[in-house]
């Protein structure tokens, strides 16, 4: 076990992956000489050389693109988005290209896409997006999204190791506030749910960013009892895990950094309306960001991103009905 | 003949070609290899006519393709291509597919959804690829292949493979971002991959002068390779640029650009009627048709052109009878295969049929 930060983590899973199988390579734009925009990938064109820690144009298409074709032929590339909202420039590849090969012409494509996601630093409403929700809707992508170091570091491999296009969003405001025990050497974390503390009055239901500040949120409500379920993987979507939290804790909040409509917590609240309406002691609540680009100011950025306050709020609420 | 199982090394030598045969551009093709063009052509044609007739008949769901008078096009260039090299074929390149080895069965079966077709019914008409045999199924949003064949020669250089990707597209592509990504992307990086530039005059309905400002050939030398413009009616000119871009290609000298100049013969799709097309056009470029070129050359050197066209015409109206008994694929599966489990399937080697590849044994 070694002390890691989230994004400490990240590297790790890379460099281990690089170490372990020479079909893997990363690809992306600043990744190389110099370590990319977060240094994530700090130092490791020097270890792996820069055809396998590839300076590629400034091409999100191509990106994507280029991995597919890549991966095609046995390849494992890793790409980076230098910020997940540019993903917009390589949606068509990723959606049509990428998701569609298998199920249509039974040919895997095995590509992982780091998404440097979120907001919460002033990125403003280019370099804040929490895009998840997109490839949640757009069949034959898995997406996953680590909150925790420990984490972050086995859902890469398992992403890595996955022969399907795997969307890693890693929440960039994590990447240096969490830190956390992590093991050595490669080990995979399941696409499934985690319940981070267990509970019985309530349940938060998050991921990313906004398990901590589910966690932070509920730590001491007047006694109640609960219990936090970090979902870890968006697609696939851990459908018993959700049910059986629903069902111990009878309430539910739901709670997404992403624009509220359609966001990930939209098809929680849909599947629980759907399979767990007996089991209900109260609406399912979601806390989300209102539906507007993340804006750049702090004072506006905050009022707009849900945090401790609102969360908590939210809780007592409900606990409340 | 022998298929390489195994991709070549960067630098060793090919086999050698056969003997000069002399006359346009033919110096490196057998006549079997001539009369071979003239086959996939001539199938190419065949199976588009009889699938346009089945269209008709209500057999062919949706909408219907094809590549009438552009036949030499993707004929010629898939016949360059080695059984190790990938390939990523448009919508109106029959003839590559036919010639990597996708029988007119499981093409007919393809365009009717059956599911005996190539994609068992999961995906329509031309959109498809024989991942078996070293090919990548289109998709709608032209040029994306592009890219994903700049991506496998990227990881064939990386791995130092004497290999080589190949894909078509056409003059419309030429607008999009991914056309550029992927001509920048390939020049920057010097990759083993040959962009076939479909030229046919028309992207739907929109000409060309609505489409570029310059001659898109051009266009190469500002990503840093070679372009070159052939006439696209004419098989053995579309095989011997091929050929010569993919020498250059697993020599490390990098992309080529080919601009296969052709026409669009029919509409768009079997729905239109081309009306926005002058009809001296069609006419002129009728006198051009690549089949009655290549069989005015065959006939000359003696070749029984009319026993060619029996044989291929029997072959088809065969497939199309074993087709039409073909079931249609069972809803019970249609979700599954969203994902893949386990290990991957890699894409398999094609086939290569030009002479230039026998070992001497084969010969």
């Amino acid at each position: 076990m070694a002390t890691m930060t989230y994004l400490q983590a990240i590297s790790s899973a890379l460099r281990d992956e690089m170490r372990a199988d020479e079909r893997v390579m990363i690809m992306g734009e600043d990744i190389g000489v110099f370590g990319g925009a977060f240094k994530v990938t700090d130092g490791m064109i020097d270890e792996f050389g820069p055809e396998r820690v590839m300076d590629t144009p400034l091409a999100e298409s191509a990106i994507i693109g280029c991995a597919v074709g890549a991966a095609v032929v046995g390849l494992r590339p890793v790409c980076e988005m230098q910020f997940s909202d540019f993903i917009s420039c390589g949606f068509d590849q990723l959606v049509n290209v990428a998701g569609k090969t298998h199920y249509r012409l039974g040919l895997a494509v095995p590509i992982t896409v780091r998404l440097p996601s979120g907001g919460g630093f002033s990125g403003g409403p280019f370099h804040s997006q929490n895009p998840e929700a997109w490839f949640m809707h757009a069949p034959g992508i898995k997406v996953v999204a680590p909150s925790t170091a420990e984490d972050a570091k086995g859902l890469l491999h398992a992403a890595i190791h996955d022969p399907n296009p795997v969307c890693f969003m890693e929440h960039k405001h994590l990447y240096r506030r969490v830190k956390g025990e992590v093991r050595e050497g490669v080990y995979e974390t399941p696409f499934t749910a985690r319940v981070a503390r267990a509970g019985s009055d309530l349940v938060v239901i998050a991921y990313g960013a906004m398990v901590d500040v589910a966690l932070k949120a509920t730590e001491d409500l007047e006694g109640a009892s609960v219990e936090v379920l970090d979902l870890r993987s968006l697609v696939p979507l851990d459908e018993d895990a959700i049910l059986d939290s629903v069902a111990r804790c009878s309430k539910v909040v739901i709670l997404d950094e992403a624009n509220m409509t359609c966001a990930a917590g939209a098809q929680v609240s849909a599947l629980i309306a759907e399979k767990a309406f007996e089991d209900l002691d109260g609406p399912v609540v979601r806390v989300a960001s209102p539906d507007v680009p993340i804006p750049f100011s702090p004072p506006l950025e905050q009022a707009v991103l849900p945090n401790v306050d609102r969360v908590r709020e939210a809780c007592r609420e409900l606990l409340d009905y | 003949m022998a298929m390489a199982d195994t991709a070549r090394q960067a630098g060793t030598a090919q086999a050698d070609p056969p003997a000069a045969h002399g006359g346009d551009g033919a110096e490196h093709l057998t006549q079997a290899d001539r009369v071979r063009l003239l086959r996939a052509m001539l199938q190419m044609r065949g199976v588009e006519e009889r699938a346009m007739s089945l269209y008709r008949q209500g057999k062919v769901p949706g909408s219907f393709y094809d590549g009438y008078g552009q036949e030499a096009v993707s004929a010629g260039a898939a016949y360059a291509m080695a059984a190790e090299d990938r390939l990523c074929i448009l919508h109106r390149d029959l003839a590559a597919h036919l010639i990597r080895g996708v029988s007119p069965t499981r093409i007919f079966s393809q365009y009717m959804g059956r599911a005996a077709g190539v994609t068992g019914g999961r995906d329509g008409n031309v959109h498809f690829g024989d991942k078996d045999l070293g090919c990548v199924g289109m998709v709608s949003m032209l040029p994306d292949m592009m890219l994903v064949a700049t991506g496998m020669a990227m990881a064939f250089k990386l791995r130092g493979e004497a290999r080589c990707a190949l894909t078509w597209f056409g003059d419309g592509s030429t607008s999009r971002g991914d056309f550029h990504e992927a001509m920048n992307w390939a020049g920057v990086q010097k990759l083993p991959v040959i962009f076939v530039l479909e030229n046919n005059q028309y992207a739907y309905s929109t000409p060309l002068d609505k489409q570029f400002a310059v001659d898109p050939v051009q266009r190469a030398t500002a990503y840093g390779f070679d372009g070159v413009s052939v006439d696209g009616n004419d098989a053995e000119a579309m095989f011997e640029a091929t050929r010569a871009a993919r020498e250059r290609a697993i020599a490390g000298e990098g992309p080529t650009l080919i601009e296969a100049v052709t026409m669009r013969m029919h509409g768009h799709a079997a729905h239109d009627d081309m009306k926005y097309v002058p009809a001296e056009q069609v006419q002129e470029w009728k006198r051009k048709d690549p089949i009655e070129r290549q069989e005015r050359r065959l006939t000359e050197l003696g070749v029984d052109v009319e026993a060619v066209r029996a044989e291929v015409a029997a072959e088809l109206d065969a497939a199309v009878s074993e087709a039409l008994a073909g079931p249609m694929p069972s809803p019970d599966h249609v979700l599954d295969g969203l994902f893949c489990e386990g290990e991957p399937e890699l894409l398999g080697d094609g086939e290569a049929p030009w002479s230039g590849f026998a070992t001497e044994g084969d010969r």
